[in-house]
């Protein structure tokens, strides 16, 4: 048993690494990720990942922006302080409307943006880890679990014959850029 | 994926004959009874309201036909490569659109039955006892031969590029290269600015002048906001009812995803523009402003004021927020067809208190004249689209339309 945590099969082509993909899926290899430098068109279906659950989580910030707002104006120019403006009654409500959309898409925005950081691990100031360096770079990489998958002999053919340039074993998961 | 390897027969051209035809006949026949009808039962004012609705919106929705290619090319966008002759056929019905639509507002004035509001026997003559000094101080501007001049050079203006953009694509299907693209490009961007400036003051005249004292500059782009929608639904809906005939089988969920998308914003866009006017009235209160919605405030008008809100901005944004309604044939289908109803009754809200304000109806006229341009626009946008192959073969971004993936 060696000590190799994740195997590494660098790809130079996109079409190489869609390859290599199908060619892993019917030697029964799973496959823990893959990390590309640029989006490839039809690879999520290939990878059976699911759909981002990041609009619903858009959805539900966007919605508390509304009611922070509706209940803030609410309390503020009814209930608080009502005033008289224009001879309008206290609660006019198209008065409400562009605070109310305003506060979505804020609340929206920054929650998305708070999401996306917390999701990737992506806070500012925090050195990123990333299995392989160049995977940000100009190579296609698979990732593979090697506990989950004995063989990583075979492996390494399976990835050498897809045309991959460079296997690596790695015995740590991230590399990091510091 | 096999995205790579395609089988289409792009030499397909449609075929225009069958029940197409035959309906969009009848439903033409629909429409000159009814109409003839609207005359007959002394209804003409009445009739040459919903003439005015039907034509603005037929000439609507070929303008947006144009416009959809002009921000296409000038984007140099690949995605709607595909079903691109589907805007070039609204594009070529333009011309005739326009003609229509300038007979109905020559002959609304010429029998005053239509923009009365400003165009009367002594609007603007101090000594008559007709004299209205806001019209006087507008007849500058609103009079019949300007009024006509500017319908004839915008109209005009936008059938030239119609010509144009269509001559372009004929000669990139025959020669090929890319220049007849790039000419295209520079066109639409020409054009773009021609047509940004000159669709609200179009609004303004047909539509906004029926209520002369009214005024309102949001006006412009609440028309604009109308126009593109309908002309995106029925883009959408042609490509679904050849779809469905067999035709354009490189046509996927993914082109009507973005059409999706775009239906779904601007009907989103099309509220906010509602909302900005409304507001801005309602906020500042002032009675030369709000004479617009105290009209359509009436107990006549009130429920389709509101049916008009939930019809066009409540419905398709709960029907189209997810993605698989988006991406579903029929789920797209019904949301058009209800935005188009939608704005029917859009532009009726717009129309008709200024023309027979009380005296408003729903029958014969109404059903029958939009019937009537319904089918005429299908019989001349399906007629066109026969004359050519379903796919401009020789478009830099086709490989691109039929790979495009989201």
């Amino acid at each position: 048993m060696s000590n190799t945590k994740y195997i590494l099969g660098h790809f130079e082509d996109p079409d190489d690494l869609m390859h290599g993909i199908d060619k892993l899926h019917e030697n029964n290899v799973s496959i823990y990720d893959v990390f590309t430098p640029m989006p490839i068109h039809g690879i999520e279906d290939k990878l059976g990942i699911k759909r981002s659950r990041l609009p619903k989580v858009a959805f539900l910030f966007g919605i508390t922006g509304t009611i922070t707002a509706f209940s803030m104006l609410y309390f503020m120019l009814v209930i608080d302080w009502p005033m008289n403006i224009g001879g309008k009654p206290a609660f006019a409500f198209p008065d409400f409307i562009p605070v109310m959309f305003e506060l979505t898409v804020l609340f929206c925005a920054f929650g998305m943006v708070g999401t996306f950081f917390y999701a990737t691990h992506l806070f500012p100031g925090r050195a990123p880890r990333v299995m392989d360096l160049r995977a940000t770079n100009d190579r296609f990489v698979i990732a593979i679990d090697a506990k989950e998958n004995p063989y990583p002999t075979k492996i390494d053919d399976i990835l050498k014959d897809a045309g991959a340039v460079e296997i690596k074993h790695n015995e740590r998961k991230y590399v990091s850029y510091e | 994926m096999g995205t790579n390897n395609h089988s289409h027969n792009f030499n397909e051209q449609f075929e225009f004959t069958g029940k197409a035809k035959t309906w969009s006949l009848i439903a033409i026949l629909i429409g000159i009874l009814a109409i003839a009808y609207g005359f007959f039962t002394d209804h003409a004012e009445r009739t040459f309201a919903n003439l005015l609705l039907m034509s603005y919106y037929f000439t609507c929705v070929c303008a947006a036909g144009l416009f959809f290619l002009a921000v296409q090319y000038v984007a140099q966008a690949g995605w709607p490569t595909g079903f691109l002759r589907v805007p070039q056929a609204f594009s070529r019905v333009l011309p005739i659109a326009s003609l229509i639509l300038l007979v109905v507002c020559a002959s609304g004035l010429l029998t005053h039955n239509l923009y009365h509001h400003w165009n009367g026997e002594g609007l603007s003559d101090p000594a008559s006892e007709n004299y209205d000094p806001i019209i006087a101080g507008k007849s500058g501007y609103l009079n019949v031969p300007f009024f006509l001049i500017r319908l004839v050079l915008f109209l005009g203006a936008y059938s030239f590029f119609a010509y144009l953009f269509n001559k372009f694509s004929k000669r990139e299907d025959l020669y090929g290269g890319l220049v007849n693209y790039d000419k295209s490009i520079k066109w639409s961007a020409i054009f773009l600015i021609i047509f940004g400036f000159t669709t609200p003051i179009w609004a303004f005249d047909t539509i906004m002048s029926l209520e002369a004292h009214w005024f309102s500059t949001m006006f412009g782009w609440y028309n604009f906001a109308a126009m593109w929608l309908c002309g995106l639904c029925t883009i959408a809906l042609t490509i679904i009812f050849l779809k469905k005939a067999g035709y354009m089988s490189w046509i996927n969920e993914n082109h009507f995803h973005d059409l999706g998308k775009f239906i779904f914003g601007f009907s989103i866009f099309w509220t906010y523009v509602w909302f900005s006017q409304f507001i801005l009235i309602y906020y500042a209160n002032m009675p030369e402003e709000t004479v617009y919605f105290y009209k359509r405030w009436e107990p006549e008008y009130l429920p389709w004021f509101w049916v008009n809100i939930v019809i066009n901005f409540v419905a398709p944004v709960l029907m189209l927020m997810s993605r698989n309604s988006k991406r579903k044939m029929n789920s797209l289908m019904v949301v058009c067809i209800m935005l188009l109803l939608g704005h029917w009754l859009d532009y009726y809200m717009m129309i008709m208190p200024g023309t027979v304000a009380e005296h408003r109806g729903f029958g014969i006229i109404e059903i029958g004249t939009a019937i009537g341009f319904a089918g005429l626009f299908i019989f001349l946008m399906l007629n066109q689209l026969s004359k050519r192959s379903l796919v401009p073969v020789n478009h830099p971004f086709l490989e691109e339309s039929l790979h495009h993936q989201i």
